[in-house]
């Protein structure tokens, strides 16, 4: 097997735009993000993936669900899908979208369905 | 100022298998911009991973879509594996690649035969899916199913390839291969059909990097990222080069999956040749506990699978990021200036897979 | 066999299916299974559509979709949930954007069971289709009969009154 680097890096929510930006000049692109729920805290990763090398950088923010997060849309357009989709399923605080579909990426009835109610 | 008007695009339409609804803003006949709304098929199935355990979300996994399915299972099984360390035993890994390839090979054709419905030649579309139901009869004899296999299982795999399946799958390469040679240039010579094809929705090498586009459709348009060289499964042991083309349009693409269905057959006859004995699975203890990200190649491109296991035999989160879900950005990028006419080809050109997007 | 009188066309819309029932409605139309065989044909507009075949289950958004496709389709027409989602929800019942099967919204003829569903099911239930469409045609074609006469009276009626 081709050795590659898939590893997760910790990082703090206020280094995220700085890091990505980084990222970003090296030639990675955004591989995916995501989030997660458990035991009351939400976590987000922001995988970046470089083609040439075959590497796959993971982000991991550990916040709590009021934290406020800054959109990476304005320095990866297409990051907006994949935070659209966190704060529609996971009420993930995310300020600042380009474009905003304001819960309405999917139009589902029920609100932030991966999140238990009540908690 | 021309006047600008708004043509609401879906979700029932008739080029498109698929609902996907679009706003688009034309100018006269050109498409100034395109902005998509989706939804129609989100279902929340990843919302299942609370309520099913672990080896019961093969099976969600295999219907995140029914198209590249198996490269669904795969992926989830290889995610939970790594969480697992569970040594696949080598006679499994091979067994898979075949089937993967073989979907990848029905996906491709399935694609052709919709590009050309989707330029409005009915009999090349029927030729295609005729062909397709070859692969079919085979992936049926040996999997059971036709479009849904269910044969992935955490630690391997269900079934086997006898050696007389070994033999059928052989032959049927042979004649699809000889098929595929004769509809290989009404594709890419005949002179309608290159007209609807060439210099359409361009897409450029930095363009789809900059909008992180992934599978055919960024091979097309020169960027040389194929997950199969991560090498899981059994493509370690497989010798293949990565399919590119520069021209980044719609012709270009047409060319890159031609060339993926001769690269197929080529992948599953070296498999064959070099399928070991052994084991069909591993003995699989315990519950997972960990988090793993994996990337494979589907046929429509990079997919990855993101497990997060906490020891019980629920999952915390399973997530699985499209490849359609990553073009998006791609296919509203090439609509920018293209003709009204050409949407529906330019859509189809992605390989969009709506069910994968939403899930 | 019954006798075909009229020609049927058939519409298919994807509700919220994994395309893998998608994908085997269109194998059933291609030269291998050839459901066109039995006098149908595939059309993507509902206006001019018989039968409805649907597939996969019903979300909150798609649910709209639906039930203004069947509106648009002249009577008399036939349903056809094709799958287990578009029959109960199948393996997505749980799931929580979805309502369930597609009778949810609209009134469902044939059910079509299968996961995916394979062609020779999905024939079946083209050809139990293609023969309830006939019958209710006929019924159809009646009672446009015994009426025809009360609608022009209605009609004059309304015209003499309005003069």
């Amino acid at each position: 097997m081709a050795e590659y680097i898939n590893r997760i890096e910790e990082i703090d929510y206020h280094d995220l735009l700085e890091k990505s930006i980084e990222k970003k000049r090296q030639g990675y692109r955004l591989s995916q993000a995501c989030a997660a729920y458990s035991g009351g805290k939400l976590e987000l990763s922001y995988s970046f993936a470089d083609d040439e090398t075959l590497e796959l950088v993971t982000f991991r923010l550990v916040i709590d669900k009021e934290t406020e997060i800054i959109s990476l849309s304005e320095v990866i357009p297409y990051a907006a899908f994949y935070e659209n989709e966190m704060k529609e399923l996971f009420g993930v605080n995310i300020q600042l979208i380009e474009p905003d579909y304001k819960n309405k990426l999917y139009r589902i009835n029920t609100e932030t369905p991966f999140v238990p109610k009540g908690e | 100022m021309k006047k600008r008007s708004i043509v609401p695009y879906g979700p029932q339409h008739p080029v498109l298998p698929e609902p996907i609804h679009l706003d688009l803003v034309i100018e006269d006949e050109k498409i100034v911009e395109a902005i998509p709304s989706i939804g129609f098929i989100h279902r929340g199935l990843e919302s299942l991973a609370m309520k099913r355990d672990f080896n019961q979300m093969v099976y969600v996994a295999e219907r995140v879509c029914g198209i590249c399915s198996f490269g669904h299972g795969f992926g989830y099984c290889e995610a939970v594996e790594d969480i697992m360390k569970v040594e696949v035993p080598d006679r499994a890994k091979f067994l898979r690649t075949i089937w993967f390839e073989l979907s990848r090979m029905h996906s491709h054709f399935l694609w052709l035969g919709l590009l050309a419905d989707g330029f409005g030649f009915e009999n090349l579309f029927y030729q295609c899916w005729r062909i397709r139901e070859k692969i079919l009869d085979v992936l049926e004899l040996t999997t059971g199913g036709r479009v849904i296999f269910s044969v992935n299982k955490i630690g391997g795999v269900m079934k086997d390839i006898t050696p007389e399946m070994a033999v059928a799958i052989s032959e049927m390469l042979t004649s699809v291969k000889k098929e595929l040679k004769q509809i290989v240039p009404i594709f890419m010579e005949d002179y309608s059909v290159r007209s609807r094809l060439e210099g359409v929705g361009v897409l450029t090498k930095e363009q789809a990097h900059t909008l992180g586009c992934a599978g055919p459709f960024a091979r097309a348009s020169g960027i040389g990222a194929d997950m199969r060289t991560l090498g899981y499964g059994a493509y370690k042991e497989l010798d293949f080069e990565i399919i590119t083309s520069d021209k980044g349009d719609c012709y270009a693409r047409c060319d890159v999956r031609i060339r993926e269905i001769f690269q197929s057959i080529d992948l599953i006859r070296q498999a064959l040749d070099k399928l070991p004995e052994g084991e069909l699975a591993a003995a699989v203890k315990g519950n997972p506990n960990g988090e793993s990200f994996i990337r494979i190649e589907q046929p429509r491109g990079e997919a990855v699978y993101y497990v997060k296991a906490n020891g019980s035999p629920h999952l915390d989160r399973m997530r699985v990021r499209t490849p359609t879900f990553a073009n998006l950005a791609g296919l509203c990028e090439t609509l920018k200036g293209a003709d009204y006419a050409d949407v529906g080809l330019l859509i189809l050109t992605i390989d969009p897979c709506i069910s994968c997007t939403e899930r | 066999m019954f006798q075909i009188k009229r020609s049927p066309w058939v519409l298919h819309y994807d509700g919220s299916s994994c395309n893998g029932c998608d994908i085997e409605v269109l194998a059933c139309l291609t030269p291998v299974y050839d459901a066109e065989r039995f006098g149908i044909i595939n059309t993507g507009d509902p206006m001019q559509a018989d039968i409805l075949l649907i597939t996969g289950g019903i979300n909150s958004q798609n649910a709209d979709v639906v039930k203004q496709l069947y509106d648009q389709m002249p009577r008399p027409k036939v349903v056809v949930a094709v799958g287990v989602c578009a029959c109960t929800g199948g393996i997505f019942k749980d799931c929580y954007n979805i309502l369930g099967g597609a009778d949810k919204v609209i009134p469902v003829d044939i059910y079509v069971p299968g996961c995916a569903a394979r062609p020779q099911a999905i024939i079946d239930g083209i050809v139990q289709a293609v023969d309830l469409f006939q019958r209710r045609l006929e019924k159809h074609n009646d009672y446009m009969k015994e009426h025809a006469h009360d609608k022009n009276d209605a009609k004059n009626k309304k015209t003499g009154t309005e003069d």
